[in-house]
């Protein structure tokens, strides 16, 4: 159900209704614990007794006013359910989301447990598997505990207070005698718990509305549960060897496949097939070429074996000729190119178009005492998730199954149900941790296969992807080309500010209900240029959404960690520094002068209460913490950059400081440390927080000087670790990570750090040795060679920090 | 091919080719699913276990190349899964998908045994060749620590 609160930069209200018929009140999660009155109403709540003991259900407002007797057994109606309490007292907490490393079932567990009153040792997690009861499904965009916070509050405040209500019955004394504590209910010395009430109470209940509303939900002060240091609930299993991600899943009778990836991703068709020498290998079974009406895998054929060794040792005495799709010529610098081509022939979106003192950019522009331009790039990155893609297809009893662990099922299902034919009700998609997610699995295609396969040889198929597959049919993060412009008056103040970014969008891609329509009609990928919406007061303002159609053409874009702030804060937040540097002014300062909650960088309640304001704050915290402006070494820089996570509306308020240490004769640079400073709202998993930030900023570290490949023929260069390279235990620096204490509407975590760090060391290279960066990854040969030839110009007189 | 080994302390006799990963081996025919899959050539250590204690990527190893000899994976380290290490792992909430930490456990096990107290610097050079996508390194070394000070102070 109300899963769905898709944010993007408009009035995504339209665009979210046409997802899904199934999601209800998708505008309340936003409402805070502070505002009862939510919009919450068009679903009411049921406590149903059945014989496992009581669950907790949100169910569909027709529902409510039916007078017909209700259960929640299956089958008799499909409401959402939450948790459920057994005779034995356990707490059982139905977790929606995928778990895949941010701990989200403790987190989800806990924002329940805390209105419940449970005690925290009673409660269990229940990974579920795709069913409509559980609504749209969907875990990204650091969304999951910012849209679950108020549903699973007042999903755990009605059933404390019917838990109250029949443990004030069997008391014999009154409800508001009585309270919850630790899964009891407590009158003066006399209490009940939770688990008699269950086996003796009637908690049978339904709720309205309104009476959802009226909700009492504990003020942040009265918390026990969240903001307390605990362990997350999926970790000892993963110390042990006994966590079961998809690539453990195994059926009877089932056969093992290995994909032979075509040459391109799109138009590539199977001429011939001679798998005449694979024939002597033991347990080779045959090649199956896939028919695939979804259009997900064309030009695949999969090697059938009895095992998975079997299928990977045929596979390489297995000749397939394919005729080639047009991309087979498509390099990383055709992709760049036409990206820049496109910018400059004035193409893309107008996502945000702000005038300023009445004069538009391009009036402010003309008039400009000084304008400053640069271009920014990135490469492609591959999410290398450790586990491989893979699933099991499977038919029985007339239903298919897919198992693997997956991001997304509810973008996944009408895939599978075309590629089968069959109806979304047939398909049920089984649940499995992730080894991994990163954005990978929010594209379910790898599903496609196995399914596919399924069907072709009636049997089960377990397909699992070799290392060098994954990374060729990976949905990798684009690269990116960008352009800016800043234009200063005679008394060197911003007036105005112009941002356009080209790259693969995976939303026109994958997702096309994602779309917004800029101001002059086009149609905008929100992730992929989420980020330039910043809150800093530039003067007038615009910002253009460019597809990159030869990225789009050449190989899915993918959503990868962050998507597009991955790529436009890298160039906003260096591009600041450009500016800052040409009008002589301190990083820090010159952000902190353009940030001000004033107009459109107010803020508003509940989710960016406070504004701009509160990105300062963590500014000037990081400033301090890092002890910026401090004497160093020579060769040696601290250089800052901001972000507000992933979306305006969601914002995760982050500064980062980098002190690094360039190498002159080798360009090889080293973050020496990390000061980080986030302001998030209530924190709900403290240790997971911090876990969430410290993996973010390597991410950002990793993407920023260690990792990154490009098209060649069609393809990604690099496939596996040989040339792939991402950050290893050697290279993490110091870290330094503070949260705000904030009561505040709670936000994302799994993102926002990831793009902060990029940028932050891009400045501290331009402080330590003067050099701008602009392509990431920075490479030390790149950075050797723009050290050379700083070198020549100043040897020929010209200033150094003139910007290109 | 009929080779024997002994996995965890169990004989076993397996008829296979010769030249089949001990990684396949493990997961697919003897069901151990603990060690993991990651790149196929020995460089994410995901599928690290040990051969007579020592710690070797089972992906590129043969599994005639270990006939008749001891292999030890996570499921065997500790009868009850609460090794030194793997308490401290809890500890340290080391783990975040989780994917990689059969293989970095089974790595550290085999370093402190070689060096019960090694320094960061011997850490890091032991615990290089095995990359956690998550990039949870700096809680994957506080726990190796914290295992190693409780292994002294247990002696």
């Amino acid at each position: 159900m109300s899963k769905q609160r898709i944010k993007g930069w408009q009035d995504k209200t339209e665009r979210v209704q046409n997802i899904s018929t199934d999601q209800v009140s998708a505008n309340t999660q936003t409402e805070t614990t502070t505002t009862p009155k939510s919009k919450i109403g068009r679903r009411g709540f049921l406590i149903g007794a059945t014989s496992a003991g009581f669950t907790m259900a949100f169910l569909p407002a027709a529902l409510m006013t039916s007078t017909k007797s209700y259960g929640v057994e299956r089958g008799s109606f499909e409401p959402t359910v939450w948790y459920s309490i057994n005779p034995l007292g356990e707490i059982t907490v139905n977790i929606a989301e995928a778990e895949m490393g941010q701990h989200i079932g403790t987190s989800l567990a806990r924002i329940v447990a805390e209105e419940l009153e449970a005690d925290w040792k009673d409660v269990r997690l229940n990974y579920v598997d795709n069913e409509a009861r559980y609504g749209y499904r969907v875990t990204g965009g650091s969304w999951s505990v910012w849209q679950n916070f108020d549903l699973l509050s007042r999903a755990g405040a009605a059933g404390r207070k019917a838990l109250i209500e029949e443990g004030a019955d069997l008391l014999g004394v009154s409800p508001l005698k009585c309270h919850a504590r630790r899964s009891r209910v407590i009158s003066g010395d006399k209490s009940v718990s939770y688990q008699e009430i269950v086996k003796k109470g009637d908690l049978s209940r339904r709720y309205s509305a309104d009476d959802l509303a009226d909700l009492q939900i504990k003020k942040p002060s009265q918390r026990n549960l969240i903001g307390a240091d605990t362990q997350a609930l999926d970790i000892p299993d993963k110390t042990r060897g006994t966590a079961v991600y998809g690539i453990d899943a195994s059926y009877d009778g089932m056969v093992y496949a290995k994909p032979i990836v075509p040459p391109t991703r799109y138009d590539s068709r199977v001429l011939n097939v001679d798998d005449s020498g694979a024939k002597a290998v033991s347990g080779y079974r045959q090649t199956l070429q896939l028919e695939d009406p979804s259009g997900t895998v064309p030009g695949w054929a999969l090697v059938i074996a009895d095992s998975f060794h079997a299928a990977l040792k045929a596979e390489k005495l297995i000749k397939v000729t394919w005729s080639n799709g047009p991309a087979v010529n498509v390099s990383e610098a055709d992709i760049l190119q036409h990206g820049r081509d496109l910018i400059e022939a004035g193409k893309g979106s107008t996502v945000v178009d702000d005038i300023f003192d009445g004069k538009t950019v391009s009036e402010l522009m003309f008039d400009a005492d000084d304008v400053i331009r640069a271009e920014y790039t990135t490469s492609t990155v591959l999410h290398f998730q450790l586990e491989p893609v893979n699933a099991i297809g499977l038919e029985r009893n007339g239903m298919w199954e897919l198992h693997a662990g997956n991001q997304w099922q509810s973008l996944s299902m009408p895939v599978y149900a075309k590629a089968l034919g069959v109806k979304e009700e047939q398909i049920i998609m089984r649940t499995y941790l992730l080894g991994g997610g990163f954005g990978r699995r929010l594209n379910g295609d790898y599903g496609v296969p196995a399914l596919l396969a399924a069907k072709a040889l009636g049997k089960p198929v377990k397909v699992v992807f070799s290392r060098e597959d994954d990374s060729r049919f990976d949905s990798p993060r684009s690269a990116s080309v960008q352009s800016l412009a800043m234009g200063f008056n005679d008394n060197k103040k911003v007036v105005a500010f112009t941002h356009a970014a080209a790259a693969g969008w995976p939303s026109e891609v994958m997702a096309d209900f994602f779309l917004g329509e800029g101001k002059n009609g086009e149609k905008f990928d929100p992730f992929s240029i989420n980020g330039a919406n910043h809150w800093y007061s530039l003067g007038a303002h615009q910002v253009t959404a460019v597809s990159n159609d030869l990225a789009n053409r050449t190989f899915r874009p993918g959503w990868l960690r962050s998507v597009g702030p991955g790529w436009t804060n890298w160039a906003l937040e260096s591009f600041i520094d450009e500016a800052a540097n040409r009008v002589n002014v301190d990083p820090i300062m010159f952000r902190l002068q353009h940030l001000s909650s004033r107009g459109k960088n107010a803020g508003s309640y509940p989710n960016s209460v406070g504004g701009a304001r509160r990105l300062a704050a963590v500014l000037k915290r990081a400033s301090k913490l890092s002890n910026w402006g401090k004497k160093l070494p020579d060769s040696t820089g601290m250089g800052v950059a901001t972000t507000f996570g992933q979306e305006r509306d969601m914002p995760t308020w982050c500064a980062c400081v980098a002190q690094v240490h360039v190498d002159r004769s080798s360009g090889k640079v080293t973050v020496q440390k990390l000061t980080l400073v986030l302001d998030a709202g209530a924190i709900v998993h403290p240790d997971g927080a911090l876990a969430q930030t410290e993996g973010a900023a390597m991410w950002g570290l990793s993407m920023a000087l260690h990792e990154g490949t490009r098209f060649n023929n069609g393809q990604v260069v690099d496939t596996n670790l040989d040339t792939y390279t991402p950050l290893r235990m050697a290279d993490i620096p110091e870290m330094e990570i503070e949260f705000v204490d904030s009561n505040y509407q709670s936000v994302g975590l799994g993102e926002p750090a990831t793009t902060v760090v990029g940028p932050a060391i891009g400045n501290a290279i331009f402080q330590a040795v003067g050099v701008r960066m602009r392509d990431l990854p920075i490479r030390a040969t790149g950075l050797k060679d723009a050290l050379a030839s700083l070198e020549k110009k100043s040897q020929a007189g010209s200033d150094s920090n003139q910007v290109v | 091919m009929s080779v024997k080994l002994s996995v965890n302390g169990k004989q076993r006799e397996l008829d296979l080719p010769q030249d089949t990963p001990l990684l396949w081996v493990i997961r697919d025919e003897l069901e151990l699913k603990g060690t993991k899959f990651g790149c196929g050539i020995g460089q994410c250590g995901a599928c690290t276990v040990h051969v007579d204690g020592v710690a070797i990527r089972s992906c590129i190893t043969s599994v005639a190349s270990v006939a008749g000899r001891a292999v030890t994976t996570i499921e065997g380290l500790d009868p009850q899964g609460n090794h030194a290490l793997q308490q401290a792992w809890v500890e340290a909430q080391a783990p975040q998908c989780g994917y990689c930490q059969s293989g970095q456990i089974m790595q550290a096990a085999s370093l402190l045994q070689a060096n019960p107290s090694p320094t960061d610097e011997t850490i890091v050079t032991s615990m290089n060749g095995n990359l956690c996508r998550c990039m949870a390194y700096g809680r994957i070394k506080k726990a190796i620590k914290i295992a190693s000070a409780q292994e002294a102070g247990d002696e």
